[in-house]
């Protein structure tokens, strides 16, 4: 079975970020850069179910700039076997991003393509539901259990209620939530070894799908501050201050 | 302006975070509907067609869309699509996996937790764990759009009169099939309705020693929460999670209690209008947002703030 891995670079998420100055963007330079924790989590799947002789080969795919390509080596130093990289300089969005996965699907054909629920940038939560929508195959989003059977797949996920399990037919789409695995660390040598796993880069003129914006930024700004606060000394001035001062209990 | 809003229910019951959704169509300022689809789903389309503010209720009673599953729930979707302007949801887990697919059947750029409406096209929504917000102008002719529930009211459900039109539509495309559900109850409100949420964190120490926030949310009708890592350590179950990737919350009041105060912990609950925070740590982050801190060892606090309320 081949596995599909998509995989974002995302802004490391201990970073917290500021508008520009000017406020037409976040402010990215000199920013530390990781792959997106989902991501990260959906490959930790690919590889696993490739220990477990489920999976055969795994691509890890990425849709980005030319930097991109330390995500797919993260990737690689995972267990990755090979990556493409669609290179763009633009911000794609979701429905784009999509498009390009799909493109890529079809040449590929993979049984499985895993994705992260979220990437912490954009908090989106949309290209593997719409990937799925374009390929016309069944989805799962917000996985913390994968099982297969001969040509299905069952999923626990993660909703707002607690826990549901569907089955879906395969070639199908999963995305990852937080619990589905803990990412081991990539060994040095396979740090080492993924530099020379191969990255085929592919501009995103040439793959033939329209990537222009449909939603435009018009600027971004923080939010609201809180203003600080203050400590009480004990229990009893605790529950003083909630019930005469905000009088909320 | 023509607006479909997709009610999210278990056949018997309207979510009643599908009325904040109601709320934000309301400042768009065009005739709802809203689609109740689902099986033996009568009665929570009659709930539906009593919210204030709903002109139309389409109901679709199907096995086919039992369950909310995403490929034919957004499938109905798209064929209705052509009819509206915009097709809207409350941005629960249940939306968030079948509103993108809608919007790629249509090829539409969704727009996700939006924050707030500008005008007919433009839209603030928080990005970054909620670090900061964007405005963003939508060009595409059609809008999806999933609600944050915290940022809008509900409307009342009650006090409406919506025409109920049934349709005939069913169409199972055997993609995805049901297995099983485990569905936490409890006597407790809604993390994401509550008026006043208490939260566990890591502190805690184990799943038994949330007893100790038990207590204290019987006494205020306090839902309780927790933060990821006490999901991830196994002492309280996922769907208490609060946060970036958890739930959105917004009560009167939220305590937290052994949290430190992660960016993707404060993004779920920060918009809260009064936080308490206790820790033993005084240097904690969650200070930083907390109208009231207490540093102290919850283990003493807690029972002693159960006593004192
Ligand atoms: C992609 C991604 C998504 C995430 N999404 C979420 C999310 O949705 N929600 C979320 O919460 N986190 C999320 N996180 C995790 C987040 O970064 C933090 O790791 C997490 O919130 C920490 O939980 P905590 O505060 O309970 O634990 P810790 O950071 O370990 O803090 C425990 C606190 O308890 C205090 N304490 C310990 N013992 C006592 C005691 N006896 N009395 C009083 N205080 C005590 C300590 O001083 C400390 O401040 C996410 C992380 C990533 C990477
Ligand atoms: N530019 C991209 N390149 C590769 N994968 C992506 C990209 N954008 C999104 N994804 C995938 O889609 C998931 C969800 O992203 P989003 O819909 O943007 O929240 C991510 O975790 C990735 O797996």
């Amino acid at each position: 079975m081949k596995a599909i891995v998509a995989v974002k670079r995302v802004v490391d998420y201990n970073v917290k970020v500021r508008p520009k100055s000017d406020g037409s963007a976040v402010e990215l330079t000199n920013v530390k850069m990781s792959i997106n924790p989902f991501c990260e989590i959906a490959v930790e799947e690919a590889v696993r179910l490739k220990e477990k002789g489920v999976v055969n080969e795994i691509v890890a795919v990425s849709v980005g700039s030319t930097q991109s390509q330390e995500q797919i080596r993260t990737a690689l130093a995972l267990g990755a076997d090979r990556g493409i990289l669609v290179q763009t300089e633009d911000e794609l969005e979701p429905l784009a991003v999509a498009k390009c996965l799909e493109k890529i699907c079809n040449k590929e054909e993979p049984d499985l393509v895993l994705l992260g629920k979220q990437a912490i940038d954009g908090d989106n939560n949309q290209t593997g539901q719409m990937l799925a929508a374009l390929m016309e195959v069944g989805q799962a989003t917000f996985a913390s259990e994968i099982s297969f059977t001969d040509d299905a797949v069952t999923v626990t996920r993660e909703v707002d209620g607690g826990l549901q399990t569907i089955k879906l037919k395969m070639p199908a789409v999963i995305t990852s939530d937080l619990r589905l695995n803990e990412p081991r660390y990539a060994s040095l040598p396979n740090i080492m070894k993924a530099k020379k796993k191969p990255i085929d880069v592919i501009d995103v003129n040439e793959i033939g799908v329209n990537v222009d914006k449909r939603v435009q930024t018009i600027e971004v700004q923080l939010p609201p501050e809180r203003e600080a606060g203050i400590k009480v000394e004990n229990v009893s001035e605790l529950v003083d201050k909630l019930r005469n001062e905000a009088k909320v209990i | 302006m023509k607006i479909l809003i997709l009610a999210e229910h278990d056949n018997q019951d309207i979510n009643p975070l599908t009325l904040n959704s109601v709320t934000a169509a309301k400042e768009l300022d065009g005739e709802i509907t809203m689609l109740v689809s689902g099986h033996n789903c009568k009665v929570a389309a009659s709930q539906a067609s009593e919210i204030s503010g709903v002109s139309k209720v389409l109901v679709c009673d199907s096995p086919a869309y039992d369950k909310a599953m995403a490929e034919n729930t957004a499938k109905l979707l798209s064929q209705l699509a052509k009819d509206y302007d915009y097709i809207i949801a409350t941005s629960t887990t249940s939306s968030k996996n079948i509103m993108p697919r809608l919007a790629a059947h249509i090829d539409v750029q969704a727009i996700s937790d939006i924050s707030g409406i500008v005008d007919h096209d433009t839209f603030m929504r928080p990005i970054y764990a909620g670090n900061v917000i964007a405005k963003v102008k939508s060009i595409d002719a059609k809008k999806v759009i999933t609600v944050r529930s915290t940022a809008f009211d509900a409307a009342p459900n009650a006090g409406g009169s919506a025409e109920v039109e049934e349709m005939s539509v069913s169409q199972e495309l055997g993609l995805s099939s049901f297995v099983s559900e485990e569905v936490v109850k409890s006597d407790r409100p809604e993390l994401t309705a509550a008026g006043i949420v208490i939260s566990g964190g890591r502190g805690m120490g184990s799943g038994e020693n949330f007893s100790l926030l038990d207590g204290i949310a019987d006494k205020l009708g306090a839902a309780i929460g927790a933060s990821r890592a006490a999901v991830d350590a196994g002492f309280v179950p996922n769907d208490m999670q609060v946060g970036q990737t958890g739930k959105i919350v917004a009560p009167e009041l939220y305590i937290a209690v052994g949290i430190s105060g992660a960016i993707q912990h404060l993004a779920g609950m920060k918009d809260s209008k009064v936080i308490a925070a206790i820790n033993k740590d005084d240097e904690a982050p969650i200070f930083s947002v907390s109208d009231y801190g207490l540093v102290g060892d919850l283990f003493s606090v807690l029972p002693e703030f159960e006593e004192a309320i």
